[in-house]
């Protein structure tokens, strides 16, 4: 069967979210991209939303099951409040989420409940890395097995609170392929960069590039333990993740430019009386329910084991970044000189549109 | 509720069957009926009429009849849906073809959506008769396109006879030819005519009246020639004094201060815009299959997965139209979806018809830049289905018609606050 309509359990999650997002995470948006920090409190507060704990499932001391339908409905209801302040509140499942869907049964044990239980913890994953063919299937960094162990060296970057993190998954190349390995904190050779990484957008967001130099763990360490595990599904995950916030944020801008529309006078009637403006908004409207319905198709289908589900998590992130891009561009173009203004937040959901080609890794449903 | 995507299984049956019939009865000579406009393929429309006269479709495609049978578990209905995916598959095999598929089309609809339970009993029962048999609907006039209000075809009541007097030329109306020439093959069709009763009410005035085929004081004046779907006629359509029984208006025949008539006509485009939307779908899917089989066989394979800084500008081209294919495919079936679940979609039903209109237009078109010459060659029918499915963006409400209705819904304005 077909059907659109997200189940009851899902739509009081997607309205306890939105409630979070609206009161909480837009209102300290602009002061959190200008200051560059987020307030502890607003982080703590979406925590405690529950998203991650609701997806581990009572074994491992969470209270759910976890579905990608689900996460990519809360993503997007997040990321319409404040596509850094989201990133921020989702940070600990770029380590557990991976965990969950491939890690070993001991892994599982070690981290899951500790992780989610009582406060939020800075754990976070390393995925992309500063070159312009970056390519999360061909990774520079490399992991070589050398006896017992696993030796690293590389470096990652973009990587959201590394500083303080209690542990991260780095993802480096194993002969030919991508694999994930724990990385405690304080391991020999790795160092963490003093400086944050500047960037257009997402600045509330700590963000750090960090280095390996011969990093050694034991197999154990190796995601899924010594045999390891399947990339793709981490990544098609990554891939819907980065695809719902890129609808939250296009949303963002299509609801503030639809608003300013409906008031800014011009030549006698409101701009959006305006076929030029009216035709516009029109044209967003329709691309954001077209992509998200296809996020909600892949979301389906990785849920349900199809075959294509990767490929079709492909196009909906390549989709959405494109969408995403094209709908905040128009946001701004829409409030003309005050577009371009900070006073108003279209300028902000334009440089977050922007990085939706590259922002893979920084968030997983 | 809950969000799925699961393709029905009585619709992916119905597809397979549907595949066969496009490959077998309509690829095989696309060609021959597009280069003989107007020639009617007889062998599909019997073939046709004959199918689904045996599912029980009434002899026509229509949502159908979706009670489940007596002790049968209660299933939502889905007839929107599977009519969606008829569509889509048929067009897939020739859209010219799906056009003429035997049927009421939109003249039923509008009696199906406007007339009484008598109306309906009189005039639908005709298309499940012996023969095909197919109804259209009037409504475009040379002054009055996508601006329906400024119809100018009158409709007169001779009081002394009892009898509308209508007068007035319409235009553009699909299967035209086939619903008012009495051709001995086909059973006697009607077409539905929009007139005004009182053109000083605008379109509170405005009525639709069942013409039958035949009908003295009417002809057809003209066939056109298009640019593509060759295989359906568009007729003009003449009426000088054309004279129709008292109870053949659809709808009350007295004007009073609301516009309800006229909505009777915009509420069957909220049905069919997805439906219109749906066959470009299917001829835009045929372009890009064809594509992708092409670069195969020259050793060209599209990259998935890679970032789009690395890939190849055909790569690129290929990776946007499976999206834009996709995503306008699912807007189509939401706002069928929520027909069939008596969910009001005007809003999803214009949206999913300003997407198919676009992405159709531009796979096709970008289709036949990638493969050149080939693209461009009669040998081939990529050519043809760029020239077909250009009319999906402009039948059913122009791209700019359907975004001025998305507008009015997101902005909450009145006709009147945006025109």
């Amino acid at each position: 069967m077909y059907s659109f309509e997200p189940n009851e359990e899902q739509q009081m999650l997607v309205d306890a979210v939105g409630k979070y997002a609206a009161n909480d995470l837009r209102p300290a948006a602009h002061e959190a991209e200008e200051s560059r920090e987020l307030p502890k409190k607003l982080i703590s507060k979406g925590w405690e939303l529950g998203l991650l704990q609701a997806s581990i499932p009572e074994a491992y001391g969470g209270f759910g099951e976890r579905s990608a339908v689900t996460s990519a409905l809360a993503v997007e209801e997040m990321a319409n409040g404040d596509l850094a302040g989201a990133l921020a509140v989702m940070t600990p499942s770029l380590f557990a989420t991976p965990i969950l869907l491939a890690g070993s049964e001991e892994q599982k044990q070690a981290y899951l409940p500790k992780i989610i239980e009582g406060e939020w913890h800075p754990y976070t994953a390393a995925l992309i890395e500063y070159a312009f063919d970056f390519d999360a299937n061909a990774l520079r960094t490399t992991a070589k097995l050398s006896g017992e162990n696993y030796i690293l060296n590389g470096e990652k970057a973009f990587v959201p609170f590394a500083k303080d993190a209690e542990a991260m998954i780095i993802y480096a190349d194993l002969d030919g392929q991508t694999q994930g390995f724990i990385i405690p904190k304080n391991a020999a050779g790795l160092s963490i960069a003093d400086e944050r990484e500047k960037l257009m957008g997402i600045n509330a967001l700590p963000l750090y590039r960090v280095k390996l130099d011969n990093v050694t763990v034991p197999q154990s360490n190796r995601l899924g333990g010594a045999s390891g595990h399947n990339f793709e599904l981490i990544l098609a995950s990554m891939r819907i993740a980065s695809a719902s916030a890129a609808v939250g944020v296009a949303r963002a801008s299509f609801e503030y430019s639809k608003d300013y529309a409906k008031e800014r006078d011009a030549f006698g009637m409101k701009i959006a009386q305006k076929q030029a403006i009216a035709f516009m908004l029109a044209e967003m409207a329709t691309e954001i329910e077209a992509i998200r319905l296809l996020i909600w198709e892949a979301a389906w289908m990785l849920d349900n084991g199809k075959e294509d589900a990767f490929k079709q998590a492909y196009l909906a992130f390549t989709g959405a970044a494109d969408m995403a891009m094209m709908v905040t561009d128009r946001g701004v173009q829409i409030l003309g000189g005050h577009g371009y203004i900070r006073e108003h937040p279209v300028e902000m959901y334009m440089r977050n549109g922007r990085g939706f080609a590259m922002f893979t890794g920084l968030a997983i449903v | 509720m809950t969000i799925e995507f699961e393709t029905p299984k009585p619709i992916a049956q119905m597809n397979t069957m549907l595949q066969s019939v496009a490959e077998n009865m309509m690829r095989s000579v696309s060609r021959e009926f597009d280069e003989n406009e107007h020639a009617i393929p007889w062998s599909y429309v019997e073939f046709m009429h004959t199918a689904m006269k045996a599912a029980g479709g009434g002899g026509g495609l229509t949502p159908g009849d979706d009670k489940p049978k007596e002790g049968a578990e209660k299933r939502p209905p889905i007839g929107y849906q599977r009519l969606a995916s008829q569509i889509e598959m048929l067009s897939w095999g020739d859209a010219g073809f799906y056009l003429i598929t035997p049927g009421g089309g939109l003249g039923a609809a509008a009696v199906q959506a406007a007339g009484s339970p008598e109306q309906r009993a009189k005039f639908l029962a005709r298309f499940n008769g012996e023969k095909p048999t197919f109804a259209a609907m009037c409504m475009t006039e040379a002054g009055a396109g996508s601006d329906t209000s400024a119809i100018r075809t009158r409709a007169v009541l001779d009081e002394a006879t009892q009898e509308w007097v209508i007068n007035g030329e319409k235009i553009f109306v699909t299967s035209g030819d086939k619903s008012f020439t009495e051709y001995e093959q086909f059973g006697k069709g009607f077409i539905v005519v929009w007139a005004s009763i009182d053109p000083t009410a605008g379109r509170a005035g405005m009525r639709a009246f069942v013409v039958e085929a035949g009908t003295k004081g009417v002809t057809i004046a003209k066939l056109e020639h298009k640019l593509g779907i060759r295989a359906s006629d568009t007729a003009t359509i003449a009426l000088v004094d054309a004279r129709v029984p008292y109870d053949n208006i659809l709808g009350s025949p007295t004007v009073e201060k609301t516009t309800t008539g006229f909505k009777g006509a915009m509420a069957t485009f909220d049905a069919t815009r997805p439906l219109v939307a749906a066959s470009g779908i299917g001829v835009a899917r045929a372009a890009l299959e064809f594509l992708k089989e092409k670069l195969t066989e020259n050793g060209v394979t599209i990259r998935y997965g890679l970032p789009r800084n690395k890939l190849t500008s055909i790569e690129r081209d290929v990776i946007d139209m499976e999206i834009q294919l996709r995503s306008a495919w699912l807007l189509i079936i939401k706002a069928v979806w929520m027909a069939d679940n008596r969910k009001s979609n005007a809003l999803e039903s214009s949206m999913s018809k300003v997407r198919a209109g676009d992405v159709t237009t531009k796979i096709t078109q970008k289709a036949v830049e990638i493969m050149g010459p080939l693209g461009y060659s009669r040998e081939f029918l990529l050519e043809k289905w760029f020239r077909d499915a250009k009319i999906t963006d402009i039948f059913e409400g122009t791209g700019q018609i359907n975004r001025l209705v998305v507008a009015r819904q997101i902005l909450g304005y009145s006709g009147k606050e945006l025109r």
